[in-house]
């Protein structure tokens, strides 16, 4: 016995966002519903506990006016939307649903927005370069074709800048297409995503774009269903017609408390700051989602932006994230508020995948070494700021007062630049090594004297009088 | 009246995430492997109510629906064992990842795929070395063949106690489906094969546990000279993101010193598993000069694949790693991350609606630590064969918000023999690996002095325990000059600061890309320590002599210390004598001067 595409009259209960049926056998687990009142509002809901003797379903959306008489209908599959390449230029809600007046898409395929795990025999390992032309990224975290790099912020600091810039300026070297751009907007306001716009406007890209927008006053359920739905048009764009593809997601912290909120609905136990014990999994079935695979020319390059509550790297938003992720950009208050754009805090900050992506034939033979002596010397650096504040800089020894220099010159040179400044590899690794020396050549231990004797400004300027 | 006991099929009743419970399932067990609904979806039983049993099901469960059936396998979930694993890259429940693409027809994984670990259709050569009419008994070598960089032991399974050849047939090609042997025992007759099967949750047999004396060669210096692990050991790798869980774990299966290497991916990113795929059939196993893959069994459960397998896979994991240990050899598992298993534990447990522990964690997760951790060991082989075997363990924690203090991480700090606390503080300055001196133990040091010794003719346990003393001092003084800023020190106090500051650069970070710095042998590590400390005796009466340490600090000598650890083992020597020499030199000037 099948009830797929019956109709059911009336629920047992309503419980939050949560609506329990009985005797309703043969429901299957994460299946769609449909609730119908009798004055001819209608619901989207899906099976969160399928039993012969009960089940449970979640509604999506707001509950008010479902009372006990409402119709429902059980349509025999799971969350699915249509694909295609229409959908490119288009603006989406957090359903799938086009909310620009244009017209309904015709579908190549439907996919379930879950998707599938990706095999891991089946990946093809990132190591192309992006040049962002942002030297805080491409000197020391550089992003590689298929990675998963989050942007770690604040409120108030300028991660959509950030974010946009790095859309409008990435590029694979060598490659003539530029990246088609997937963008979610998950709880945000109407200004954000509206700066969003225009600059993919004003860049040329929005004909390559697709938006998927669930704004701070649309449904907090659909903000678990945005990211997916996203993400199921991003794979369709990068594996199946492939195109690289780059996705910003904004703003993750708002996807969490959704998540945190109907686990709390469903009474559950809590881990973390109230949050669900399976966040990390959840959210991993989110991020992995990034990637290349063999055979496949597309790609999936991630950039989610999350604000961090109170900026502490350890709430489990971050920390979950950043367990799962491929390192993350690290925006700094305290650096955006002595004026430095972007405030990137490349300490805290990290690209895992950037061991393959640089070096000989990809960025430069010097590029590891030098971006390897940036972070010890700038770490050297910001430790005698903090003596500063404590014996003024008097007390410090002149070792430690030229690394004070130099931690001022790496912030105000090599990180700071203008929002619409694109800098190139050699010229970020160019201002890199004119910073680096101001140190003695004995303190440049994490570079090897050949490179020392080819690269470093002395030395060549030495050459060029022989 | 008769009673029914036994059904081969039950009926889904009810359907909650991976957690499916169907009715009609008498004599079922638990721990019982069982096919759920119509797609036949793999899980296992976990608990059983009457009739009723509480099944966790390693796939996704979208769509299922009450009324589906559930089919009995009567065999508990169990790792396939025999000639074929080596070389191998699975999933939690021991699927090959190749063969799971071809049927999902493309590179994502979808359900109800049945796959044998091992292939069927391939033959090894075996060359018997019993005969017929010989007894047996359990863990006896019947014959072997040539698997990878190894000699793979068939023995006589550990389910069959005691026997007597009837047959066995002579050298030459077979698979693993054709019997080798046929053997009579309490029983009857019995076939043999090349492999059998065993349930993993149950740890193999042996003869005897011994203590482990051996070092574990990573060619990792802070882990070798520091905080050391041996064959048969454990330890555990704590630390928040990005401080270099993953890195550590990835160097060990490379550069160890085992026969056999199996990595546990467990609940971690897809991507590194592809970077393992990628090297490991590059790289060379310096013991038998035959690919890195060889030698190792490769087990992903990705963060995004189903969460139960996450809890199959390090048994999975030890399972396969005891089977090679009953040969004879030395074997290293790696787990990545025990804590995403340890999680996978506390979402079934929440499931199940089981009253929480300490952060949710169900009150039996000690046990459960302890159950992975204890399958490590020296022993002394089953059968009549005198030979040695070790498992050594080696998981990663990821601690939530990098806090030491939380259930999983202390709980195994207590089972595990060496512990290496990463340190965020040194993942940030990129001081790598961010193994914390202070923080980080190992039971093992003092075991392994005659080993140092015997090995490489130095004593680095006392080259150790100096330099120790040395990062101590430092450490102290480091907080002292927090406050007053260094220039306030002494100079006798900063030379200290310098010193240290030589072993740290010049001994303990260690770039796992860099060509030669990401294996040192165990001689080269003894004499670049001896050669860096003897900076510091060799400068300390320099102070006395009224040099001042801003000039000792610029000794051009003091750089090419901090480089020697990138020097090739073939010129390191040469290059010791070499800096040595300049270091002489240079002292001898800057005192001249003073005088
Ligand atoms: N021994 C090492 N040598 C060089 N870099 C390292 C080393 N260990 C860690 N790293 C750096 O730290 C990053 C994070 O390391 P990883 O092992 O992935 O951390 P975790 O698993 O703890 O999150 C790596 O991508 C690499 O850049
Ligand atoms: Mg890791």
């Amino acid at each position: 016995m099948s009830i797929h595409g019956l109709i059911y009259k009336g629920i047992d209960q309503v419980k939050g966002p949560l609506v329990i049926m009985r005797g309703v056998p043969g429901a299957a687990y994460e299946e769609v519903v449909r609730i119908y009142s009798e004055d001819g509002r209608e619901w989207f809901g899906q099976v969160l506990e399928a039993g012969r003797d009960k089940i449970v379903i979640q509604v999506l959306g707001d509950t008010e006016g479902l009372d006990s008489n409402v119709m429902v209908r059980f349509t025999g599959t799971t969350l699915k939307i249509p694909v295609s390449d229409e959908m490119l230029g288009r603006v989406f809600n957090g359903a799938g649903e086009p909310i620009d007046g244009g017209p309904k898409i015709r579908a190549d395929d439907i996919r379930d927005i879950n998707g599938a795990p990706i095999n891991p025999a089946k990946r093809d390992y990132p190591d192309e370069f992006i040049e962002t032309g942002l030297s805080a990224i491409d000197g020391m975290l550089s992003l590689v074709r298929g990675q998963k790099l989050p942007i770690f912020s604040e409120a108030g600091l300028p991660h959509n800048e950030v974010a946009a810039q790095v859309a409008r300026q990435a590029v694979v070297p060598g490659k003539a297409e530029r990246f088609s751009i997937v963008f979610a907007a998950i709880g945000l306001k109407y200004d954000d995503v509206l700066y969003f716009r225009r600059q993919f406007e004003e860049f040329g890209a929005l004909s390559r774009s697709i938006l998927f927008l669930n704004l701070a006053n649309d449904p907090v359920i659909e903000r678990i269903t945005t990211p997916r739905v996203a993400l199921t048009a991003a794979e369709y764009l990068a594996f199946d017609l492939g195109m690289d593809v780059l996705v910003i997601i904004t703003d993750m912290t708002n996807y969490c408390e959704a998540l945190r909120e109907l686990s709390s609905a469903r009474e559950e136990v809590p881990s973390r700051k109230g949050y669900p014990g399976y966040m990390y999994s959840d959210l991993a079935s989110i991020y992995e989602r990034a990637g290349r695979i063999i055979g496949r020319p597309g790609s999936i390059t991630f950039m989610p932006i999350l604000t961090m509550p109170g900026g502490d790297l350890t709430h489990p938003i971050p920390d979950l994230t950043g367990y799962i992720t491929e390192g993350q950009i690290f925006l700094d208050l305290d650096l955006h508020n002595r004026g430095i754009y972007p405030p990137i805090n490349v300490l805290p900050s990290l690209s895992r995948l950037m061991k393959d992506g640089i070096g000989p034939g990809k960025t430069r033979e010097d590029h590891k070494e030098v971006s390897d002596q940036l972070y010890a010397a700038y770490s050297q650096g910001t430790k005698a700021r903090e003596l500063v504040q404590i014996v003024g800089e008097a007390g410090l020894s002149p070792r430690e007062k030229l690394y004070l220099e130099f931690a001022r010159r790496f912030e105000r040179e090599f990180v700071a630049q203008g929002f619409r400044e694109r800098r190139s590899i050699e010229e970020t690794l160019e201002i890199a090594w004119d910073i680096l020396s101001i140190l003695p050549e004995a303190e440049l231990t994490r570079i090897s004297e050949k490179t020392i004797s080819k690269y470093h400004p002395k030395r060549r300027a030495a050459a060029r009088v022989e | 009246m008769s009673e029914l006991i036994y059904e081969k099929k039950g009926v889904i009743v009810h359907i909650k995430g991976p957690v499916v419970i169907a009715e009609g399932m008498r004599g079922a067990r638990i721990r019982e492997v069982v096919y759920v609904g119509d797609e036949r979806l793999i899980g296992e039983i976990v608990r059983i109510e009457g009739d009723k049993a509480i099944i966790q099901v390693y796939e996704p469960t979208g769509g299922v629906k009450s009324g589906e059936p559930v089919e009995r396998t009567g065999e508990p979930l169990s790792a396939e064992l025999g000639p074929g694993l080596l070389g191998q890259v699975l999933d939690g429940l021991g699927r090959p990842l190749e063969v799971i693409a071809e049927e999902a027809g493309g590179p994502f994984i979808t359900r109800g795929i049945k796959a044998l670990t091992l292939p069927r259709d391939k033959k090894w050569h075996f060359t018997p070395l019993k005969r017929v009419g010989d007894e047996v008994v359990s863990g006896d070598v019947l014959g072997t063949v040539p698997e990878g960089s190894i000699i793979h032991k068939i023995m006589l399974p550990p389910t069959i106690e005691k026997a007597k050849i009837l047959e066995i047939v002579p050298e030459g090609d077979y698979t693993i489906e054709e019997p080798i042997a046929i053997v009579e025992h309490i029983g009857g007759k019995e076939e043999i094969r090349m492999y059998h099967k065993w349930p993993v949750r149950t740890p193999r047999p042996f003869k005897e546990k011994l203590a482990p004396v051996e070092l574990l060669v990573t060619g990792q210096r802070v882990i070798d000279t520091f905080f050391p692990i041996v064959k048969g050991g454990t330890s555990a790798v704590p630390g928040g993101f990005g401080t270099g869980k993953t890195v550590t774990l990835h160097q060990i299966s490379k550069w160890a010193d085992a026969d056999v290497v199996v990595y546990v991916g467990c609940g971690e990113r897809g991507n590194e598993m592809t970077d393992l795929l990628h090297t490991f059939p590059k790289l060379v196993d310096p013991k038998s000069g035959r690919p890195l893959l060889e030698r190792s069994v490769l087990i992903a459960n990705t963060s995004n694949m189903p969460v139960p397998a996450r809890e199959a896979s390090i048994f999975m994991g030890i399972t396969y790693a005891e089977y090679y240990r009953d040969m004879g050899l030395h074997v290293v598992l790696t787990a990545d991350s025990t804590s995403r298993w340890a999680e996978a534990l506390r979402e079934l447990s929440s499931r199940l609606e089981e009253i929480p522990s300490e952060r949710g964690y169900p009150a039996y997760l000690p046990d459960y630590i302890a159950s992975f951790y204890e399958r490590a060991g020296r022993i002394k082989v089953s059968g009549d064969r005198d030979e040695l075997g070790s498992v050594a363990v080696i998981g990663a924690v990821s601690p939530s918000g990098g806090d030491l203090n939380e259930p999983v991480t202390q709980h195994t700090m207590r089972y595990v023999g060496a512990f290496w606390a990463l340190d965020k503080d040194l993942a940030f300055k990129r001081h790598f690996p961010s193994i914390n001196w202070l923080r980080s133990f190992s039971k093992y040091t003092s075991g392994l002095k005659n080993w140092w010794i015997d090995n490489t003719g130095h004593d680095m346990m006392a080259y150790r325990d100096k330099a120790m003393d040395l990062l101590q001092r430092a450490s102290s003084l480091e907080e002292v000059a927090r406050v007053v800023g260094e220039a306030a020190l002494s100079d006798e106090n900063r030379l200290v600061l310098l010193s240290a500051e030589l072993i740290k650069e010049g001994f303990l970070v260690q770039n796992a890309y860099h060509e030669v710095d990401t294996y040192c042998s165990p001689k080269k590590q003894a004499l670049l320590l001896k050669t860096l400390l003897e900076f510091y005796d060799r400068t300390r009466p320099m102070i006395d002599a009224g040099v001042p340490i801003s000039r000792i600090a610029e000794m051009r000598s003091l750089g090419a210390l901090r480089r020697l650890k990138f020097i090739p083992e073939e010129e390191f020597e040469d290059a010791v004598k070499e800096a040595l020499a300049q270091l002489e030199s240079e002292i001898s000037s800057l005192l001249a001067e003073v005088r």
